[in-house]
Protein backbone atom coordinates (compact mmCIF):
# COMPACT_ATOMS: atom_id res chain seq x y z
CA UNK A 1 0.00 0.00 0.00
CA UNK A 2 3.37 2.52 0.33
CA UNK A 3 3.23 2.38 -3.49
CA UNK A 4 -0.05 4.12 -3.58
CA UNK A 5 1.43 8.17 -2.49
CA UNK A 6 3.43 7.94 -5.28
CA UNK A 7 0.25 7.81 -7.27
CA UNK A 8 -0.10 11.56 -7.03
CA UNK A 9 3.63 12.90 -7.45
CA UNK A 10 4.86 9.73 -9.99
CA UNK A 11 4.43 9.06 -13.36
CA UNK A 12 2.75 5.79 -15.26
CA UNK A 13 4.77 3.07 -13.79
CA UNK A 14 3.54 3.90 -10.01
CA UNK A 15 -0.21 3.93 -11.68
CA UNK A 16 0.06 0.70 -13.21
CA UNK A 17 1.12 -0.68 -9.52
CA UNK A 18 -1.89 1.32 -7.87
CA UNK A 19 -4.37 0.07 -10.32
CA UNK A 20 -3.72 -3.39 -9.12
CA UNK A 21 -4.62 -2.03 -5.30
CA UNK A 22 -8.15 -3.41 -5.12
CA UNK A 23 -7.20 -7.01 -5.60
CA UNK A 24 -4.60 -7.01 -2.73
CA UNK A 25 -6.81 -4.83 -0.84
CA UNK A 26 -9.60 -7.37 -0.16
CA UNK A 27 -8.09 -9.07 2.59
CA UNK A 28 -7.23 -5.62 4.70
CA UNK A 29 -9.25 -3.33 3.36
CA UNK A 30 -9.02 -0.75 6.42
CA UNK A 31 -5.96 0.80 5.33
CA UNK A 32 -6.33 1.31 2.33
CA UNK A 33 -9.75 2.71 3.32
CA UNK A 34 -7.64 5.02 5.17
CA UNK A 35 -5.36 6.14 2.72
CA UNK A 36 -8.32 6.38 -0.32
CA UNK A 37 -11.08 7.75 2.10
CA UNK A 38 -12.61 8.65 -1.55
CA UNK A 39 -12.03 6.33 -3.98
CA UNK A 40 -15.63 4.39 -6.11
CA UNK A 41 -15.07 0.97 -5.99
CA UNK A 42 -17.08 -1.53 -7.47
CA UNK A 43 -15.78 -4.55 -6.02
CA UNK A 44 -15.90 -7.83 -7.46
CA UNK A 45 -19.74 -7.74 -9.09
CA UNK A 46 -21.22 -9.60 -11.09
CA UNK A 47 -24.85 -8.06 -12.89
CA UNK A 48 -26.89 -10.44 -14.82
CA UNK A 49 -29.47 -10.16 -17.07
CA UNK A 50 -31.63 -13.61 -16.73
CA UNK A 51 -29.41 -15.94 -18.40
CA UNK A 52 -27.02 -12.76 -19.63
CA UNK A 53 -23.89 -12.72 -17.95
CA UNK A 54 -23.24 -8.61 -18.33
CA UNK A 55 -21.11 -8.00 -15.87
CA UNK A 56 -18.38 -10.73 -14.45
CA UNK A 57 -16.65 -10.61 -11.02
CA UNK A 58 -15.65 -7.17 -12.09
CA UNK A 59 -13.44 -5.40 -9.59
CA UNK A 60 -12.42 -1.40 -10.43
CA UNK A 61 -11.54 1.91 -8.79
CA UNK A 62 -11.71 5.17 -9.65
CA UNK A 63 -9.78 7.64 -7.95
CA UNK A 64 -10.20 11.28 -6.55
CA UNK A 65 -8.33 13.19 -9.46
CA UNK A 66 -7.20 10.75 -11.94
CA UNK A 67 -8.72 10.11 -15.16
CA UNK A 68 -9.75 6.36 -15.53
CA UNK A 69 -10.10 5.27 -19.27
CA UNK A 70 -12.96 2.27 -19.77
CA UNK A 71 -12.44 0.44 -22.90
CA UNK A 72 -13.92 -2.91 -24.39
CA UNK A 73 -15.63 -3.89 -27.92
CA UNK A 74 -18.81 -3.76 -28.03
CA UNK A 75 -21.29 -5.42 -25.47
CA UNK A 76 -18.56 -5.79 -23.68
CA UNK A 77 -20.31 -4.37 -20.30
CA UNK A 78 -18.85 -1.09 -19.89
CA UNK A 79 -22.28 0.80 -19.56
CA UNK A 80 -23.73 -1.54 -17.78
CA UNK A 81 -20.60 -0.88 -15.57
CA UNK A 82 -21.20 2.54 -15.45
CA UNK A 83 -24.82 2.66 -14.07
CA UNK A 84 -23.64 0.07 -11.60
CA UNK A 85 -21.09 2.71 -10.36
CA UNK A 86 -24.47 5.20 -10.65
CA UNK A 87 -27.26 3.72 -8.76
CA UNK A 88 -29.02 2.66 -12.42
CA UNK A 89 -28.48 -0.84 -12.09
CA UNK A 90 -27.79 -3.01 -8.82
CA UNK A 91 -25.22 -5.64 -9.08
CA UNK A 92 -26.44 -9.02 -8.31
CA UNK A 93 -23.46 -10.22 -6.47
CA UNK A 94 -20.20 -8.01 -5.17
CA UNK A 95 -20.21 -4.41 -3.90
CA UNK A 96 -20.20 -1.04 -4.76
CA UNK A 97 -18.56 1.23 -2.32
CA UNK A 98 -18.44 4.99 -1.78
CA UNK A 99 -15.24 6.09 0.36
CA UNK A 100 -16.21 2.86 2.34
CA UNK A 101 -19.64 3.32 2.67
CA UNK A 102 -21.27 0.33 0.78
CA UNK A 103 -24.04 1.94 -2.17
CA UNK A 104 -24.60 -1.11 -3.96
CA UNK A 105 -28.59 -0.37 -2.96
CA UNK A 106 -28.58 3.46 -3.39
CA UNK A 107 -30.97 5.17 -6.13
CA UNK A 108 -29.47 6.93 -9.08
CA UNK A 109 -30.41 10.25 -6.74
CA UNK A 110 -28.61 9.03 -3.61
CA UNK A 111 -25.15 8.67 -6.03
CA UNK A 112 -25.98 11.98 -7.27
CA UNK A 113 -26.19 13.73 -3.85
CA UNK A 114 -23.03 11.54 -2.40
CA UNK A 115 -21.24 13.29 -5.62
CA UNK A 116 -21.21 10.73 -8.15
CA UNK A 117 -22.30 12.25 -11.35
CA UNK A 118 -22.92 10.99 -15.00
CA UNK A 119 -23.96 11.96 -18.62
CA UNK A 120 -25.44 9.63 -21.22
CA UNK A 121 -24.73 8.26 -24.22
CA UNK A 122 -28.33 10.33 -25.55
CA UNK A 123 -27.24 13.35 -23.91
CA UNK A 124 -30.64 13.50 -22.73
CA UNK A 125 -30.75 17.33 -22.57
CA UNK A 126 -34.04 18.83 -22.12
CA UNK A 127 -33.77 20.28 -25.96
CA UNK A 128 -36.75 22.99 -25.47
CA UNK A 129 -34.79 24.57 -22.52
CA UNK A 130 -31.64 26.65 -23.46
CA UNK A 131 -28.48 25.51 -22.74
CA UNK A 132 -27.61 27.41 -20.25
CA UNK A 133 -31.10 26.42 -18.45
CA UNK A 134 -30.14 23.12 -18.85
CA UNK A 135 -27.24 23.50 -16.41
CA UNK A 136 -28.90 25.65 -14.33
CA UNK A 137 -31.65 23.74 -13.12
CA UNK A 138 -29.16 21.07 -12.41
CA UNK A 139 -27.27 23.24 -10.20
CA UNK A 140 -30.72 24.01 -8.68
CA UNK A 141 -31.56 20.72 -8.62
CA UNK A 142 -28.81 20.01 -5.44
CA UNK A 143 -30.22 23.27 -3.62
CA UNK A 144 -28.36 26.18 -5.09
CA UNK A 145 -30.26 29.16 -4.86
CA UNK A 146 -31.07 31.65 -8.30
CA UNK A 147 -28.08 33.57 -8.64
CA UNK A 148 -25.51 31.25 -7.49
CA UNK A 149 -26.94 28.48 -10.15
CA UNK A 150 -26.57 30.74 -12.67
CA UNK A 151 -23.15 32.47 -12.32
CA UNK A 152 -21.99 28.58 -11.43
CA UNK A 153 -23.54 27.28 -14.65
CA UNK A 154 -21.99 30.44 -16.88
CA UNK A 155 -18.48 29.51 -15.03
CA UNK A 156 -18.90 25.97 -16.43
CA UNK A 157 -20.06 26.86 -20.12
CA UNK A 158 -17.12 29.11 -20.64
CA UNK A 159 -14.93 26.45 -19.20
CA UNK A 160 -16.41 23.99 -21.90
CA UNK A 161 -16.15 26.96 -24.63
CA UNK A 162 -19.67 26.97 -25.13
CA UNK A 163 -20.28 30.09 -23.40
CA UNK A 164 -21.44 31.76 -26.57
CA UNK A 165 -24.59 29.34 -26.97
CA UNK A 166 -25.89 30.22 -23.35
CA UNK A 167 -28.93 30.87 -25.14
CA UNK A 168 -29.74 28.45 -27.70
CA UNK A 169 -32.29 25.91 -27.34
CA UNK A 170 -30.38 22.55 -26.89
CA UNK A 171 -32.53 20.84 -29.63
CA UNK A 172 -30.65 23.40 -31.78
CA UNK A 173 -27.04 22.33 -30.87
CA UNK A 174 -24.45 20.88 -33.18
CA UNK A 175 -24.27 17.17 -32.02
CA UNK A 176 -20.60 17.85 -30.37
CA UNK A 177 -22.31 21.06 -28.37
CA UNK A 178 -24.70 18.80 -27.14
CA UNK A 179 -22.07 16.48 -25.80
CA UNK A 180 -20.64 19.16 -24.04
CA UNK A 181 -23.21 20.56 -22.64
CA UNK A 182 -24.19 16.90 -20.81
CA UNK A 183 -20.73 17.22 -19.51
CA UNK A 184 -21.11 21.19 -18.17
CA UNK A 185 -24.08 19.69 -16.54
CA UNK A 186 -22.44 16.81 -15.43
CA UNK A 187 -19.74 18.93 -13.71
CA UNK A 188 -21.67 21.88 -12.21
CA UNK A 189 -22.93 19.63 -9.08
CA UNK A 190 -19.47 19.77 -8.17
CA UNK A 191 -18.98 16.55 -8.41
CA UNK A 192 -16.67 13.88 -6.49
CA UNK A 193 -16.63 11.87 -9.45
CA UNK A 194 -17.86 11.67 -12.99
CA UNK A 195 -18.56 9.23 -15.16
CA UNK A 196 -18.45 10.12 -19.21
CA UNK A 197 -20.15 7.70 -21.34
CA UNK A 198 -18.92 7.79 -25.02
CA UNK A 199 -18.18 11.83 -24.95
CA UNK A 200 -16.76 11.38 -28.55
CA UNK A 201 -18.73 9.35 -29.96
CA UNK A 202 -19.27 11.07 -33.78
CA UNK A 203 -16.76 14.04 -33.35
CA UNK A 204 -13.88 14.80 -36.23
CA UNK A 205 -10.27 14.78 -34.74
CA UNK A 206 -10.08 18.67 -34.33
CA UNK A 207 -13.34 18.44 -31.88
CA UNK A 208 -11.65 15.30 -30.53
CA UNK A 209 -8.59 17.34 -29.38
CA UNK A 210 -10.52 20.02 -27.69
CA UNK A 211 -13.58 17.12 -26.13
CA UNK A 212 -9.36 15.85 -24.37
CA UNK A 213 -7.96 19.14 -23.41
CA UNK A 214 -11.31 19.80 -21.56
CA UNK A 215 -11.30 16.46 -20.18
CA UNK A 216 -7.67 16.42 -19.51
CA UNK A 217 -8.56 19.67 -17.14
CA UNK A 218 -10.84 18.23 -15.14
CA UNK A 219 -9.42 16.44 -12.22
CA UNK A 220 -7.21 19.82 -11.47
CA UNK A 221 -10.57 22.19 -11.96
CA UNK A 222 -13.22 20.24 -10.34
CA UNK A 223 -11.20 18.30 -8.35
CA UNK A 224 -12.95 15.49 -9.18
CA UNK A 225 -12.03 11.46 -10.60
CA UNK A 226 -13.42 10.87 -14.02
CA UNK A 227 -14.09 7.56 -15.75
CA UNK A 228 -14.50 7.84 -19.16
CA UNK A 229 -16.05 5.04 -21.40
CA UNK A 230 -14.58 5.70 -25.03
CA UNK A 231 -14.16 3.61 -28.47
CA UNK A 232 -12.08 6.45 -30.03
CA UNK A 233 -8.73 5.34 -28.84
CA UNK A 234 -6.85 8.39 -29.55
CA UNK A 235 -9.15 10.44 -26.88
CA UNK A 236 -8.93 7.17 -24.39
CA UNK A 237 -4.82 7.01 -24.93
CA UNK A 238 -4.71 10.52 -24.80
CA UNK A 239 -6.46 11.81 -21.91
CA UNK A 240 -5.94 8.45 -19.20
CA UNK A 241 -2.93 7.58 -17.26
CA UNK A 242 -4.56 4.00 -16.25
CA UNK A 243 -6.86 1.94 -18.60
CA UNK A 244 -9.40 -0.76 -17.89
CA UNK A 245 -10.58 -3.01 -20.77
CA UNK A 246 -13.70 -5.46 -20.51
CA UNK A 247 -14.28 -7.99 -23.19
CA UNK A 248 -17.69 -10.24 -22.55
CA UNK A 249 -18.03 -8.59 -19.10
CA UNK A 250 -14.87 -9.63 -17.66
CA UNK A 251 -11.73 -7.82 -17.13
CA UNK A 252 -8.73 -8.45 -19.19
CA UNK A 253 -6.40 -6.19 -18.61
CA UNK A 254 -5.82 -3.28 -16.78
CA UNK A 255 -2.77 -0.14 -17.05
CA UNK A 256 -0.78 2.42 -18.70
CA UNK A 257 -1.70 3.28 -21.64
CA UNK A 258 1.32 1.84 -23.36
CA UNK A 259 0.80 -1.59 -21.64
CA UNK A 260 -2.40 -1.58 -23.04
CA UNK A 261 -1.61 -1.10 -26.50
CA UNK A 262 0.49 -3.50 -26.40
CA UNK A 263 -0.93 -6.63 -24.17
CA UNK A 264 -1.84 -9.24 -26.09
CA UNK A 265 -5.45 -10.11 -24.67
CA UNK A 266 -6.66 -6.58 -26.04
CA UNK A 267 -5.15 -7.17 -29.05
CA UNK A 268 -7.06 -10.26 -29.95
CA UNK A 269 -10.58 -8.90 -28.03
CA UNK A 270 -10.42 -6.06 -30.45
CA UNK A 271 -8.99 -8.15 -33.78
CA UNK A 272 -9.75 -11.28 -32.90
CA UNK A 273 -7.38 -14.19 -32.39
CA UNK A 274 -7.84 -16.00 -35.65
CA UNK A 275 -8.82 -19.25 -34.12
CA UNK A 276 -12.79 -19.20 -32.76
CA UNK A 277 -12.95 -18.77 -28.83
CA UNK B 1 -68.24 44.20 -41.85
CA UNK B 2 -68.97 45.57 -38.56
CA UNK B 3 -71.17 42.57 -37.72
CA UNK B 4 -68.05 40.10 -38.67
CA UNK B 5 -65.62 42.29 -36.71
CA UNK B 6 -68.19 42.21 -34.02
CA UNK B 7 -67.95 38.34 -34.11
CA UNK B 8 -63.82 38.07 -34.23
CA UNK B 9 -64.25 39.95 -30.60
CA UNK B 10 -66.94 37.36 -29.87
CA UNK B 11 -64.66 34.63 -30.64
CA UNK B 12 -61.47 35.99 -28.93
CA UNK B 13 -62.83 36.41 -25.57
CA UNK B 14 -64.88 32.78 -25.89
CA UNK B 15 -61.32 32.10 -27.15
CA UNK B 16 -59.78 33.14 -24.24
CA UNK B 17 -61.86 31.14 -21.68
CA UNK B 18 -61.10 28.23 -23.45
CA UNK B 19 -57.51 29.10 -23.70
CA UNK B 20 -57.25 29.79 -19.86
CA UNK B 21 -58.76 26.42 -19.24
CA UNK B 22 -56.99 24.25 -21.62
CA UNK B 23 -53.51 26.07 -20.20
CA UNK B 24 -54.90 24.58 -16.55
CA UNK B 25 -55.05 21.19 -18.33
CA UNK B 26 -52.33 21.07 -20.32
CA UNK B 27 -49.89 21.82 -17.68
CA UNK B 28 -50.89 18.62 -15.77
CA UNK B 29 -50.59 16.73 -18.85
CA UNK B 30 -47.04 18.52 -19.58
CA UNK B 31 -45.54 17.84 -16.24
CA UNK B 32 -47.88 14.05 -14.87
CA UNK B 33 -49.67 12.89 -18.32
CA UNK B 34 -53.02 13.16 -16.32
CA UNK B 35 -55.45 14.26 -18.25
CA UNK B 36 -57.02 16.41 -15.73
CA UNK B 37 -61.13 16.09 -16.52
CA UNK B 38 -61.65 17.56 -12.35
CA UNK B 39 -60.64 20.75 -13.77
CA UNK B 40 -63.73 22.02 -14.79
CA UNK B 41 -64.87 20.90 -11.53
CA UNK B 42 -62.24 23.25 -9.91
CA UNK B 43 -63.71 25.79 -12.12
CA UNK B 44 -67.05 25.34 -10.61
CA UNK B 45 -65.36 25.68 -7.24
CA UNK B 46 -64.11 28.99 -7.41
CA UNK B 47 -67.79 29.58 -8.58
CA UNK B 48 -69.88 28.83 -6.45
CA UNK B 49 -66.46 30.25 -3.67
CA UNK B 50 -68.46 33.54 -4.10
CA UNK B 51 -71.20 32.84 -2.41
CA UNK B 52 -72.34 31.71 1.35
CA UNK B 53 -72.88 28.03 1.25
CA UNK B 54 -77.08 27.10 2.00
CA UNK B 55 -79.54 25.09 -0.08
CA UNK B 56 -81.46 28.67 -0.31
CA UNK B 57 -82.86 29.17 -3.62
CA UNK B 58 -81.62 32.36 -3.62
CA UNK B 59 -77.68 33.13 -3.60
CA UNK B 60 -76.63 35.50 -1.08
CA UNK B 61 -72.77 36.61 -2.31
CA UNK B 62 -69.98 36.09 0.79
CA UNK B 63 -66.76 36.20 -0.73
CA UNK B 64 -68.18 38.03 -3.63
CA UNK B 65 -69.33 40.62 -1.86
CA UNK B 66 -65.88 41.58 -0.51
CA UNK B 67 -63.49 44.25 -2.44
CA UNK B 68 -62.23 42.92 -5.52
CA UNK B 69 -58.54 43.24 -4.33
CA UNK B 70 -59.41 40.86 -1.36
CA UNK B 71 -62.16 38.80 -3.17
CA UNK B 72 -59.63 37.57 -5.87
CA UNK B 73 -57.38 36.35 -4.27
CA UNK B 74 -59.76 34.67 -2.02
CA UNK B 75 -61.44 32.78 -4.95
CA UNK B 76 -58.25 31.57 -5.99
CA UNK B 77 -56.73 30.71 -3.30
CA UNK B 78 -59.93 28.44 -2.26
CA UNK B 79 -59.58 26.63 -5.44
CA UNK B 80 -55.84 26.07 -5.47
CA UNK B 81 -56.02 24.71 -1.83
CA UNK B 82 -58.60 22.19 -3.24
CA UNK B 83 -55.96 21.38 -6.54
CA UNK B 84 -53.60 20.82 -3.69
CA UNK B 85 -55.56 18.57 -1.83
CA UNK B 86 -56.49 16.64 -5.23
CA UNK B 87 -52.86 16.02 -5.51
CA UNK B 88 -52.38 15.17 -2.09
CA UNK B 89 -55.22 12.75 -1.59
CA UNK B 90 -55.37 11.09 -4.99
CA UNK B 91 -52.55 11.84 -7.43
CA UNK B 92 -49.42 11.44 -5.20
CA UNK B 93 -50.82 7.97 -3.87
CA UNK B 94 -51.36 7.21 -7.62
CA UNK B 95 -47.77 8.63 -8.86
CA UNK B 96 -46.72 5.23 -10.10
CA UNK B 97 -49.98 4.92 -12.05
CA UNK B 98 -50.59 4.64 -15.66
CA UNK B 99 -52.33 8.09 -17.60
CA UNK B 100 -55.64 5.85 -18.10
CA UNK B 101 -55.75 5.42 -14.33
CA UNK B 102 -55.08 8.91 -13.38
CA UNK B 103 -57.70 9.91 -16.10
CA UNK B 104 -60.11 7.94 -14.19
CA UNK B 105 -59.24 9.08 -10.89
CA UNK B 106 -59.41 12.54 -11.99
CA UNK B 107 -63.23 11.97 -13.15
CA UNK B 108 -64.04 10.18 -9.77
CA UNK B 109 -62.55 13.40 -8.29
CA UNK B 110 -64.80 15.79 -10.13
CA UNK B 111 -68.12 14.04 -9.39
CA UNK B 112 -66.73 14.18 -6.05
CA UNK B 113 -66.90 17.60 -6.06
CA UNK B 114 -69.86 18.08 -8.37
CA UNK B 115 -71.81 16.03 -5.68
CA UNK B 116 -70.21 17.33 -2.88
CA UNK B 117 -71.56 20.68 -4.44
CA UNK B 118 -74.73 19.38 -4.40
CA UNK B 119 -75.38 18.21 -1.17
CA UNK B 120 -74.18 21.65 0.08
CA UNK B 121 -75.58 24.05 -2.27
CA UNK B 122 -78.01 22.12 -3.69
CA UNK B 123 -79.71 21.20 -6.87
CA UNK B 124 -81.34 24.29 -8.02
CA UNK B 125 -79.75 26.79 -10.33
CA UNK B 126 -78.61 30.08 -8.48
CA UNK B 127 -77.93 33.27 -10.17
CA UNK B 128 -75.78 35.94 -8.94
CA UNK B 129 -74.72 39.44 -10.34
CA UNK B 130 -71.03 39.05 -10.39
CA UNK B 131 -69.23 42.64 -12.19
CA UNK B 132 -72.67 43.14 -14.41
CA UNK B 133 -71.68 46.93 -14.50
CA UNK B 134 -69.09 45.35 -16.97
CA UNK B 135 -71.82 44.15 -19.30
CA UNK B 136 -72.15 47.75 -20.23
CA UNK B 137 -71.17 48.15 -24.16
CA UNK B 138 -68.79 50.64 -25.18
CA UNK B 139 -68.44 51.91 -28.78
CA UNK B 140 -65.38 51.22 -30.50
CA UNK B 141 -65.75 53.31 -33.72
CA UNK B 142 -68.90 51.90 -35.30
CA UNK B 143 -68.40 48.92 -32.99
CA UNK B 144 -70.52 48.17 -29.57
CA UNK B 145 -67.97 46.10 -27.70
CA UNK B 146 -69.26 44.18 -24.24
CA UNK B 147 -66.51 45.56 -21.62
CA UNK B 148 -66.83 42.46 -20.28
CA UNK B 149 -65.16 41.06 -23.39
CA UNK B 150 -62.72 43.27 -23.08
CA UNK B 151 -61.77 42.73 -19.58
CA UNK B 152 -61.78 38.84 -20.55
CA UNK B 153 -59.35 38.83 -23.64
CA UNK B 154 -57.34 41.75 -21.43
CA UNK B 155 -57.12 39.35 -18.44
CA UNK B 156 -56.10 36.05 -20.48
CA UNK B 157 -52.87 38.22 -21.89
CA UNK B 158 -52.44 39.10 -18.57
CA UNK B 159 -52.24 35.68 -17.39
CA UNK B 160 -50.55 34.63 -20.26
CA UNK B 161 -47.86 36.57 -20.02
CA UNK B 162 -47.49 35.90 -16.34
CA UNK B 163 -47.51 32.12 -16.50
CA UNK B 164 -44.59 32.41 -19.48
CA UNK B 165 -42.45 34.05 -17.31
CA UNK B 166 -42.98 32.05 -14.62
CA UNK B 167 -42.10 29.07 -16.31
CA UNK B 168 -39.22 31.24 -18.01
CA UNK B 169 -37.83 33.57 -15.20
CA UNK B 170 -38.13 31.69 -11.44
CA UNK B 171 -36.13 28.39 -10.59
CA UNK B 172 -39.74 26.49 -10.01
CA UNK B 173 -40.80 27.38 -13.72
CA UNK B 174 -37.65 25.90 -15.05
CA UNK B 175 -38.41 22.56 -12.85
CA UNK B 176 -41.46 22.65 -13.97
CA UNK B 177 -40.53 22.95 -17.65
CA UNK B 178 -37.56 20.28 -17.28
CA UNK B 179 -39.90 17.75 -15.39
CA UNK B 180 -42.87 18.10 -18.16
CA UNK B 181 -39.78 17.19 -20.82
CA UNK B 182 -38.14 14.31 -19.52
CA UNK B 183 -39.46 13.80 -16.09
CA UNK B 184 -36.92 10.80 -15.44
CA UNK B 185 -33.77 12.87 -15.94
CA UNK B 186 -35.55 15.79 -13.95
CA UNK B 187 -35.91 13.89 -11.36
CA UNK B 188 -32.47 12.37 -11.47
CA UNK B 189 -30.85 15.87 -11.74
CA UNK B 190 -32.38 16.61 -8.43
CA UNK B 191 -36.27 18.51 -9.70
CA UNK B 192 -37.89 17.60 -6.60
CA UNK B 193 -40.71 15.91 -8.18
CA UNK B 194 -43.17 16.22 -5.44
CA UNK B 195 -42.98 20.23 -5.05
CA UNK B 196 -42.90 20.93 -9.04
CA UNK B 197 -45.93 18.68 -9.61
CA UNK B 198 -47.31 20.83 -6.13
CA UNK B 199 -46.67 24.37 -7.99
CA UNK B 200 -48.25 22.86 -11.11
CA UNK B 201 -51.27 21.91 -9.77
CA UNK B 202 -51.48 25.89 -7.92
CA UNK B 203 -50.97 27.12 -11.27
CA UNK B 204 -53.72 25.21 -12.81
CA UNK B 205 -55.73 26.11 -9.58
CA UNK B 206 -55.45 29.78 -10.14
CA UNK B 207 -56.13 29.75 -14.10
CA UNK B 208 -59.37 27.55 -13.38
CA UNK B 209 -60.52 30.73 -10.54
CA UNK B 210 -59.74 32.96 -13.70
CA UNK B 211 -62.00 30.93 -15.54
CA UNK B 212 -64.56 31.19 -13.05
CA UNK B 213 -64.90 34.64 -12.13
CA UNK B 214 -64.80 35.65 -16.37
CA UNK B 215 -67.41 32.69 -16.71
CA UNK B 216 -69.70 33.56 -14.33
CA UNK B 217 -69.34 37.51 -14.56
CA UNK B 218 -70.58 36.63 -18.35
CA UNK B 219 -73.55 33.81 -17.76
CA UNK B 220 -74.52 34.53 -13.80
CA UNK B 221 -75.88 31.37 -13.30
CA UNK B 222 -74.15 28.84 -10.76
CA UNK B 223 -74.95 25.37 -11.12
CA UNK B 224 -73.19 22.00 -9.98
CA UNK B 225 -71.51 21.08 -13.34
CA UNK B 226 -71.58 24.40 -15.30
CA UNK B 227 -67.29 23.60 -15.27
CA UNK B 228 -68.13 20.26 -17.49
CA UNK B 229 -68.98 21.99 -20.71
CA UNK B 230 -66.24 24.11 -19.85
CA UNK B 231 -63.68 21.26 -19.72
CA UNK B 232 -65.06 19.56 -22.50
CA UNK B 233 -64.28 22.45 -24.80
CA UNK B 234 -60.47 22.93 -22.70
CA UNK B 235 -59.88 19.13 -23.71
CA UNK B 236 -60.51 19.15 -27.33
CA UNK B 237 -58.85 22.58 -27.21
CA UNK B 238 -55.68 20.62 -25.97
CA UNK B 239 -56.11 17.67 -28.16
CA UNK B 240 -56.52 19.88 -31.47
CA UNK B 241 -53.41 22.20 -30.13
CA UNK B 242 -51.23 18.79 -29.38
CA UNK B 243 -51.08 17.26 -26.10
CA UNK B 244 -48.65 18.34 -23.93
CA UNK B 245 -47.70 22.04 -25.30
CA UNK B 246 -48.72 25.11 -23.98
CA UNK B 247 -48.32 27.19 -26.50
CA UNK B 248 -50.71 24.47 -28.21
CA UNK B 249 -53.51 24.43 -25.62
CA UNK B 250 -54.19 28.15 -25.99
CA UNK B 251 -54.22 28.05 -30.01
CA UNK B 252 -56.43 25.42 -29.69
CA UNK B 253 -58.96 26.94 -27.32
CA UNK B 254 -58.80 30.28 -29.64
CA UNK B 255 -59.70 27.72 -32.34
CA UNK B 256 -62.09 26.13 -30.77
CA UNK B 257 -63.76 29.76 -29.62
CA UNK B 258 -63.24 30.79 -33.47
CA UNK B 259 -65.14 27.71 -34.52
CA UNK B 260 -67.83 28.00 -32.08
CA UNK B 261 -68.59 31.73 -32.53
CA UNK B 262 -68.14 31.38 -36.74
CA UNK B 263 -70.36 28.86 -36.79
CA UNK B 264 -72.78 29.94 -34.61
CA UNK B 265 -73.04 33.31 -36.85
CA UNK B 266 -72.50 32.00 -39.96
CA UNK B 267 -74.22 28.09 -40.26
CA UNK B 268 -77.89 29.04 -41.81
CA UNK B 269 -80.64 29.08 -39.25
CA UNK B 270 -81.77 25.35 -39.83
CA UNK B 271 -78.59 24.34 -38.68
CA UNK B 272 -77.87 26.74 -35.62
CA UNK B 273 -78.92 24.74 -33.19
CA UNK B 274 -76.38 21.88 -34.36
CA UNK B 275 -73.50 24.11 -34.00
CA UNK B 276 -71.80 21.65 -31.69
CA UNK B 277 -71.22 18.50 -34.40
CA UNK B 278 -69.93 21.20 -36.96
CA UNK B 279 -67.38 22.05 -33.77
CA UNK B 280 -66.45 18.77 -33.76
CA UNK B 281 -66.59 17.76 -37.32
CA UNK B 282 -63.92 20.26 -37.66
CA UNK B 283 -61.83 19.14 -34.82
CA UNK B 284 -62.04 15.36 -36.47
CA UNK B 285 -60.71 17.05 -39.96
CA UNK B 286 -57.38 18.76 -38.18
CA UNK B 287 -56.78 15.50 -36.40
CA UNK B 288 -57.23 13.36 -39.42
CA UNK B 289 -54.69 16.03 -40.77
CA UNK B 290 -52.21 16.28 -38.06
CA UNK B 291 -52.55 13.45 -35.64
CA UNK B 292 -50.42 14.87 -32.98
CA UNK B 293 -52.28 18.27 -32.94
CA UNK B 294 -51.65 21.58 -34.54
CA UNK B 295 -48.58 21.89 -32.38
CA UNK B 296 -46.46 18.36 -31.27
CA UNK B 297 -44.56 17.95 -28.69
CA UNK B 298 -41.76 15.59 -28.77
CA UNK B 299 -42.17 14.76 -25.26
CA UNK B 300 -45.64 13.29 -25.93
CA UNK B 301 -43.92 11.37 -29.11
CA UNK B 302 -40.97 10.10 -26.82
CA UNK B 303 -43.36 8.63 -24.26
CA UNK B 304 -47.07 7.72 -24.66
Amino acid sequence: MGLLPKLDSSGSVGVAVAARAPNTADSDPIPVMESEAADLVADDITVAFGGLVAIDNVTLRIMRREILGLIGPNGAGKTTLVNCLTGFQRPNKGEIRLGGQIASAWSPQHFRKAGISRTFQAGRLFRDMTVLENVEVTAAGVGRLRQASRRMALEILDHFGIADKAQTIAGTLAYTDERRVGIARALVVAPAFVLLDEPAAGMTNAECDDLMTAISGIPDDFGCGVLIVEHNMRVVMGVCRRIHVLDSGRTIAEGTPSEIQTNRAVIDAYLGTGTPR
Amino acid sequence: MIGFVQNIVDALSLGSIYALAALGIGLLFGILRLINFAHGDFITIGAFALIVPSRNETAVMGIGSLPFIIMVPAVCAIVVIAALMSDRLVFRPLRRASSPTLMVASFSVGYLIQNSILVIFGARPKGIDLWSALGKQIAVGPLRVPQLELVTIGVTLLLMLALSAFLKKTPYGMQIRAAAEDFQMARYLGVKANSAIGVAFALSGILAAAVSLLYISQTGTLTNVLGVPLMLYAFIATVIGGMGSLVGAVVGGFTVGFLAVMLQAYLPDDLRSFRDAFVFGAVVLVLLVRPAGIIPTRALAQRV
